[in-house]
């Protein structure tokens, strides 16, 4: 009787055994998921960038300064789009980068907990908005706005200014959650010092807390940065369609996310070098981002090492 | 005269005093002005945009296809295309999301594959969108020949999220005290009935809330949708997996740069149903997360 209870106990052990080993493995093959979207998405891009780049020589791409993928004579010098991408990114982390920082000081050390707990939500929200919603908010208001407050600028129905400032103002929450999340991991052990040296707030928070939470504040700044290279929606909307080397906020320009939406609403042939050219710039977007992101990290590895 | 006076309180210093007591206020000032920038800029845009659209937001605006007339123009097509494609979305994304995460966090042993996998995981949520959308294009509508359907929609969009629903749920799973863990195992529980009796249910908001957020966020996501094809102008809700789709990002999109009179309109009000919802989500989250945080 007993050896029989036994040997039933010892088959469920090795049901339950197996069955545990299975969903081990159900989990892993879920978390190689990952692996396979990174591959798919390399060898895509790679893949079809590798084909435009057999019609249209790599030189002539990154070093073209005309972008005019649809005419018959078709040229494909990326810089148009990089230069646009540029004037954007540049734009955006004029105006969200300083602010971004200053709000995370208010925050990280100012601010009572219940202001905190009403501010903090609200930006939370201004983050959740979508990015189309944002490009509405730069045709509709920002633009009319520019018109009106710098008449003679010549500021067109799309520009380059109103898409630096809905993206400045998207990525602000960004940058402002990231710096307070690296200002908050200072010890408060050097604040107190220079609180009992006799410092004010400010001195405090600009000479000790700001410089030593700094590799954390460049892990933000590049992180907010790479989501604005990689924004798409609002730029499409309020900087326009048109690919040129210039250097004025006023003028329609094109980004790179820009000119891929723009692409492929038209549905060009897949054996086009259109088709390809939305891949190659693709890829040069994938790359820049991935750096950044690998970039960003490093500088947080470094401030979790020092403090943590 | 000046050894008499041990704090040296000389008209030099006491300047220098209120000077720097002058940058502090200041500095805080201009440090709450910062804060506060951007929540009037929230206040602004929705203000902006609830007048605009809130008179164009009626029983017809919700049941009406699309149209040539500003005036008879409606939502039904993107509304059911967005239900749609975020419902299969959410069916694909959040079990996988899970499952990864409960591996990474709970059974991974501390190996470079493991490594390897957390870091790829981070770099690919912070691919552009734009990307995913490409992506999708090149391998669900092509390579597959699913077409310009919600099934292509609806993997491009997980596999957009999976690395948000992962990171937020092993953030969520790494919040549960080992010592419920190590109870656990000390009353004979294997590490499977571990998990799911006790770890999951602990992390259960917090889950919720990450898996809330990503969801919003495809909700709000566009340009990935336009890569692969979603058309604008279709007057037919979707049906099966093979259906072609809208969504209501791409609807105010196309309105947003639409020039007929009242197109704008018709833009904003279609924003107000949007924000609408995704502002219901993210209460929920936010909500569900402050509650978490006093238990």
């Amino acid at each position: 009787m007993t050896g029989a209870g036994q040997t039933l106990q010892s088959n469920r052990r090795i049901f339950q055994k197996r069955y545990e080993a299975a969903i081990r493995i159900v989990c892993l093959l879920c978390a190689l998921v990952s692996v396979l979207t990174t591959l798919a998405i390399i060898l895509t891009l790679a893949g079809q960038a590798g084909r435009f780049f057999s019609k249209v020589s790599p030189l002539a791409f990154f070093t073209g300064t005309d972008w005019s993928p649809t005419f018959s004579d078709a040229k494909f010098g990326v810089l148009p789009l990089i230069n646009g991408t540029l004037l954007i990114t540049v734009g955006s982390g004029l105006f969200a980068l300083p602010l971004g920082l200053l709000s995370a000081i208010y925050l990280s050390e100012y601010a009572s907990p219940r202001a905190r707990n009403i501010l903090k939500p609200g930006l939370e929200l201004l983050a959740g908005i979508p990015t189309v919603v944002y490009g509405y908010f730069g045709v509709m208001f920002v633009t009319p706005l520019l018109k009106k407050l710098l008449p003679n600028m010549g500021f067109g129905e799309f520009n380059a200014a109103s898409g630096a400032i809905v993206v400045g103002i998207m990525i602000l929450p960004l940058v402002s959650s990231l710096c307070e999340d690296a200002l908050s991991a200072v010890p408060r052990a050097l604040r107190e010092g220079a609180y009992g040296l006799g410092a004010t707030k400010a001195e405090v928070a600009l000479k000790i807390v700001v410089p030593a939470a700094l590799s954390g504040i460049m892990a933000a700044y590049i992180l907010a940065l790479s989501r604005a290279i990689g924004e798409t929606m609002a730029v499409s909307l309020a900087a326009g369609s048109r690919p040129r080397m210039t250097l004025n906020p006023a003028e329609s320009i094109q980004t790179m996310t820009s000119y891929i939406v723009q692409a492929s609403k038209g549905d060009p042939p897949r054996e086009s070098a259109a088709y390809g050219s939305l891949f190659a710039v693709a890829l040069s977007l994938f790359v820049i981002t991935l750096i950044m992101n690998i970039l960003a990290a490093k500088f947080v590895k470094k401030y979790r090492n020092v403090y943590d | 005269m000046s050894t008499l006076n041990p704090l040296h309180t000389t008209p030099k210093t006491l300047s220098n005093l209120a000077r720097r007591r002058a940058v502090e206020k200041a500095f805080a000032f201009v440090c709450l002005a910062a804060t506060c920038l951007g929540l009037l800029l929230l206040v602004v845009l929705l203000w902006g945009v609830f007048q605009d659209g809130i008179h164009w937001v009626n029983a017809n605006f919700l049941t009406n296809f699309g149209s040539r007339t500003a005036t008879r123009a409606g939502i039904k097509a993107g509304l059911y295309g967005t239900i749609w494609v975020i419902g299969f979305t959410g069916l694909l994304a959040i079990p996988i999301g899970i499952a990864a995460a409960i591996y990474l966090e709970e059974m991974a042993p501390k190996n470079r594959l493991t490594e390897f996998l957390q870091t790829n995981i981070a770099n690919l949520a912070g691919v552009p969108s734009i990307v995913y959308g490409l992506l999708g294009l090149a391998v669900f509508v092509h390579f597959l020949k699913f077409g310009q359907s919600v099934l292509s929609g609806a993997l491009t969009m997980s596999l957009l999220i999976l690395p948000t629903v992962i990171l937020t749920t092993q953030e969520a799973l790494r919040a549960v005290p080992s010592s419920l863990r190590e109870a656990s195992y000390g009353l004979g529980a294997t590490q499977w009935q571990t998990i799911r009796h006790q770890v999951v249910p602990a992390a259960f908001s917090g889950i919720i809330t990450g898996i809330i957020l990503s969801l919003s966020r495809a909700i709000g996501e566009t340009a990935p949708l336009i890569t692969i094809g979603a058309f604008s102008s279709i007057s037919r809700v979707p049906e099966r997996l093979q259906s072609e789709f809208t969504v209501l990002p791409i609807l105010i999109f196309n309105w947003t740069t639409d020039t007929k009179e009242g197109f704008k309109n018709v833009a904003a009000a279609t924003i107000i149903v949007l924000l609408g919802v995704l502002l219901a989500m993210n209460s929920l989250a936010i909500y569900l997360r402050y509650r978490r945080r006093t238990l």
